[in-house]
């Protein structure tokens, strides 16, 4: 009912509009066209102003309604996050003067040169030293900003420290998986043709490589506090993207081809819940590459904590391997081989190749 | 001249290809409905077709985002008509998950490839081409003809996809593989997605067949005495557009055509290491981001195809109604030519977060940024034009005018995300969908509106109304700046795009009441469009005639045609150019058509 309603309003409003429409084309006919054309040239001229500040002041009343809840109020989570906080506010300051600038300067300009019976326009066909300054300044300030923006970008994307925590992350729809490398430091081979869920081997990890036999496996992202952390991503189905807001930082997860991803946690998600003032607040990983109907569901947890949090936390996990043998031997106890008849590859094995596409 | 409207009146005769300057006019045949309005080979005509369809496209497109803003603006709220009219896609009057993916998706296709690509390069490069270098019609009328007629197949393939039971084409517009390859992971890349793929093949047929037109036509069939740096912004502006789109859509053609393969014949071009719902898939080897790079290296030109119409055309209007030339006219053709070439350069800016080798991302980042010299040039030229003018604020200078401001707004957000540093944190936020939509949508559909309302005398012979065309201009302004101005905040929080819901995650949730106003403002903008085509299809018929040849009192050669221009545009010689297109307010004459020769003592400039 009330969506007749709507409807009916519109066509009223629809009808009038047209009504005033058509018969101002009548009233010009009897003022004069001239005369008509003088009067609304005025009123939109007068609008440009009207329009520019009116535009100026709602930007200015957005801010504050918005600035509080973007991230910039927040210290960034990661060390690389600072740098692009900085990058960031360096590219506001120049693009925000120019747009200041060249705004201005348009609805000013379409204010004070509107139609005046009186003026001549200036035939001004071209200026070599105008373009050669309007060329030349752009270019100076963009080499500045591309300048430090890869100064930040290839430190950003420089390789991991030898020291870094080394997790794997892995996107499917619609969930995030993780893997620990365990004691070795070192995460098992996979292969995706062995992946069974129903045999507790979602990631298709080889169980035949030693490597694997102590990598834990987790829903939740643990990271310790000013610990460098590499992150390993890899799809199954389709690309997904482990997108950290907080943390400024973003790769795609794509499949077939794995890729990475460090940075260096600065702040606890306990020390985060006192910045915030919110005592809820959580780290969150957003997929940010579209992957299906349930793209928008497809969130993960992160916890910054202190190494000695993260020791206990991570001292009452089973490694996965075990858990399945433990499963097999319950379900099953006579006809499988014991699990410690597996031969352990004393050689450290690279999990996967980790190409950066290159 | 005749006082029917031109849709009644047109004379045109429908011989393939007589360029020749001989009476053509003065046969009157009599044409047959369908040569006249159907398979036409009239530019004039073939320009009216790629309007309206696009009109109608942008129509279904534009319903489109209002349907999903309903979601995303009252998650919470069920709309009981919506489940009338669609279906199990609302079951309960709450839009699916399934549904919304396929609407954003179709929203953009239609946008960016029916409605900005072909309702604009389509209708004015046709349009235009002829009338503005002096020839009578395109190089080859039935090329042209063929052109309409497979944009129009694609849209009926595409229009088809949409009543698919598993739905049409839902991963995206960019349709991104493998989620685009696998009919398991989404609904959307079953049927709908061979559709969506044979449709764009059409599509790009399409466009190279204009696309090839127009460059000939603009090479080979310009009028004596019209060298090329005679020619006005506008024929520029389409010459390189369709030299991107002649040289990129061919690359989007095999990207999609290979996609094709991996989807029916099995091949594995971007599929690799694949288990999707548990189901491992044999293939090895292929490469989702090969993909990637084939759909961006058109993908990035495509956001030029858009907008390059725009800059032209909104020169032309601005000059125009400045009553003052161009400023800059070379340096004008020379940022437009750097950026077509820089158009073909910066594709891999898309992917700088999908683990492109960041020394090879260096160099795209340089690249990109470098686009921003070009249009720093255009935007200080606009201003220099507007600058001591005497400015005559006919509909289409506002469009005009609003254009620069859009083109302003969008442009210097393009210089935070071409950075790729900060690429890392705005990626796929909702600051690349205001960056994007300012910058290449709206600003380019207020290119195209200029063009309508500067050159609908020359189409229909009549005006449109003024005062709806100020409402139209001033609330789809204001509209735009309200709709994607905030979202750079929730894009500053690290907002993602395309979900269909946040109301789950604590660090997005906090932009419910931003995202309701936005969809109000959608929903007003969306209605005064409709306004727009109101006044549109009711000016055709009804609107004020037009009384002189002139009624801009422009330069440019299109306006020395009869009011409603036969097929030929000129019932007798084709005039001689002797000038440039931008002699307004020289030696204190209001304005001096191209036609006219340089008199004896004409100052220089």
């Amino acid at each position: 009912m009330t969506g007749f309603f709507i409807l009916a309003i519109l066509a009223l409003a629809f009808l009038v509009t047209f009504q005033i429409a058509k018969s101002s084309e009548y009233v010009s006919i009897l003022k004069g066209e001239e005369k008509t054309f003088q009067q609304n040239n005025r009123i939109n001229a007068f609008l440009f102003i009207v329009f520019l500040v009116l535009g100026l002041a709602g930007a200015w009343w957005c801010n504050e309604l918005f600035y509080e809840k973007t991230l910039l109020v927040q210290p960034s989570a990661s060390d690389h996050g600072e740098q692009i906080d900085k990058m960031l506010w360096m590219t506001l300051v120049v693009t925000g003067l120019v747009f200041l600038l060249t705004q201005v300067l348009l609805f000013w300009f379409a204010f004070r040169y509107q139609y005046s019976e009186k003026r001549k326009p200036y035939f001004f066909a071209h200026n070599n030293k105008l373009e050669l300054i309007w060329t030349v300044v752009p270019a100076i300030f963009l080499t500045v900003l591309v300048g430090f923006g890869l100064f930040y970008w290839f430190k950003i994307t420089g390789d991991a420290p030898k020291d870094s925590q080394i997790v794997e992350i892995t996107g499917k729809q619609f969930n995030w998986m993780l893997r620990y490398p365990g004691k070795d430091g070192v995460l098992g081979r996979k292969n995706y043709r062995l992946t069974d869920a129903s045999a507790g081997n979602q990631l298709g990890v080889d169980w035949e490589d030693g490597a694997s036999h102590d990598d834990i496996e987790n829903t939740e992202l643990h990271l310790v506090v000013n610990k460098p952390v590499q992150l390993v991503i890899n799809a199954q189905d389709v690309i997904h993207d482990v997108g950290l807001p907080h943390f400024r930082m973003k790769m795609d997860a794509v499949p077939g081809i794995p890729t990475t991803m460090w940075f260096t946690p600065k702040i606890t998600t306990a020390k985060m819940k006192e910045i915030t003032g919110n005592k809820d607040f959580v780290y969150e990983i957003a997929c940010d590459q579209m992957c299906g109907a349930g793209h928008y569901s497809m969130r993960g947890i992160i916890i910054v904590e202190t190494q000695e949090e993260y020791d206990v936390w991570i001292g009452k996990l089973k490694p996965q391997y075990a858990q399945v043998m433990d499963d097999k031997q319950k379900a099953s106890p006579v006809t499988t081989a014991p699990a410690d008849t597996v031969k352990v590859s004393s050689t450290p094995v690279v999990s996967k190749p980790i190409a950066q596409n290159r | 001249m005749s006082s029917e409207s031109t849709i009644h009146s047109q004379e045109g005769v429908i011989s393939s290809a007589v360029h020749e300057a001989h009476e053509v006019h003065h046969h009157h045949h009599e044409e047959s409905f369908i040569s006249k309005y159907v398979f036409s080979q009239d530019h004039k005509m073939i320009a009216k077709q790629f309007l309206i369809t696009g009109m109608v496209w942008a129509v279904i497109g534009g319903l489109f985002s209002v349907i999903f803003r309903l979601q995303l603006g009252y998650p919470e709220m069920t709309f009981p008509i919506l489940e009338d009219i669609f279906g199990k896609w609302a079951a309960g009057g709450r839009i699916s998950n399934d549904f919304y993916y396929a609407l954003v998706t179709m929203h953009g296709t239609i946008l960016v490839f029916f409605v900005l690509t072909a309702g604009l390069s389509g209708t004015f490069a046709n349009l235009l081409i002829p009338l503005q270098i002096g020839a009578r019609d395109m190089a080859s009328p039935m090329l042209n003809m063929l052109s309409y007629w497979f944009f129009f197949l694609a849209s009926i393939i595409m229009f088809a996809s949409l009543f698919i039971q598993t739905g049409p084409a839902s991963g995206g517009w960019t349709i991104y593989p493998p989620l685009s390859a696998l009919g398991q992971a989404t609904d959307g890349s079953k049927l709908g997605m061979d559709f969506w793929l044979v449709s764009m093949a059409m599509f790009i047929v399409s466009s190279l067949l204009g696309g090839l037109n127009y460059i000939s036509t603009i090479l080979n069939m310009r009028t004596k005495g019209m060298s090329m740096t005679r020619m006005p912004l506008t024929m520029w502006a389409i010459f390189f557009t369709a030299v991107l789109g002649v040289l990129s859509f061919p690359v989007l053609l095999s990207g999609a055509i290979l996609l094709l393969f991996d989807r029916n014949l099995g091949t594995s071009f971007y599929l690799s290491e694949i288990v999707v719902k548990g189901e491992i898939l044999p293939n090895e080897g292929g490469s989702p981001i090969l993909f990637q790079h084939l759909f961006w290296f058109l993908g990035h030109p495509e956001v030029y195809i858009i907008l390059m119409p725009a800059l032209g055309m909104v020169s032309e209007v601005m000059s125009v109604n400045a009553r003052k030339p161009i400023f800059g006219y070379l340096a004008m053709v020379g940022s437009l030519f750097a950026i077509c070439i820089l158009a073909f350069l910066v594709w891999a800016h898309h992917m700088f977060v999908t683990g492109l080798n960041p020394f090879l991302g260096a160099f795209f980042v340089l690249l990109t940024l470098l686009i921003a010299v070009p249009s720093a040039i255009k935007v200080f030229n606009w201003l220099t034009t507007l600058w001591r003018g005497n400015l005559r604020f006919t509909p289409a200078m506002l469009f005009a005018i609003g254009f620069v401001s859009l083109f302003i707004s969008g442009g210097l957000t393009g210089i935070w995300l071409g950075n790729s540093t900060l690429d890392i944190h705005l990626h796929d936020t909702y600051f690349v969908v205001a960056h994007f939509h300012i910058v290449m949508g709206v600003a380019s559909m207020f290119g195209m509106f200029a063009g309508v309302y500067h050159w609908f005398p020359k189409m229909y012979g009549r005006y449109l109304n003024n005062t709806m065309a100020y409402i139209h201009f001033w609330v789809t302004l204001a509209g735009a700046y309200l709709i994607f101005w905030p979202m750079h905040y929730s894009g500053l929080a690290g907002m993602p795009r395309r979900y269909t819901d946040y109301t789950n995650w604590q660090s997005f949730n906090m932009f419910a009441d931003m995202n309701r106003f936005i969809s109000t403002v959608a929903m007003v903008v969306f209605a005064v469009q409709l306004l727009f085509l109101f006044n549109f299809f009711y000016s055709i018929w009804k609107g004020r005639k037009v009384t002189t040849t002139n009624p801009w009192g422009s330069n440019t050669l299109e306006w020395t045609t009869p009011v409603n221009p036969g097929h030929g545009n000129w019932p007798g010689e084709i005039p001689e150019v002797h000038r440039w297109a931008y002699d307004y307010g020289k030696d204190g004459r209001d304005f001096i058509s191209q036609v006219e020769p340089v008199g004896a003592n004409e100052s220089k400039h």
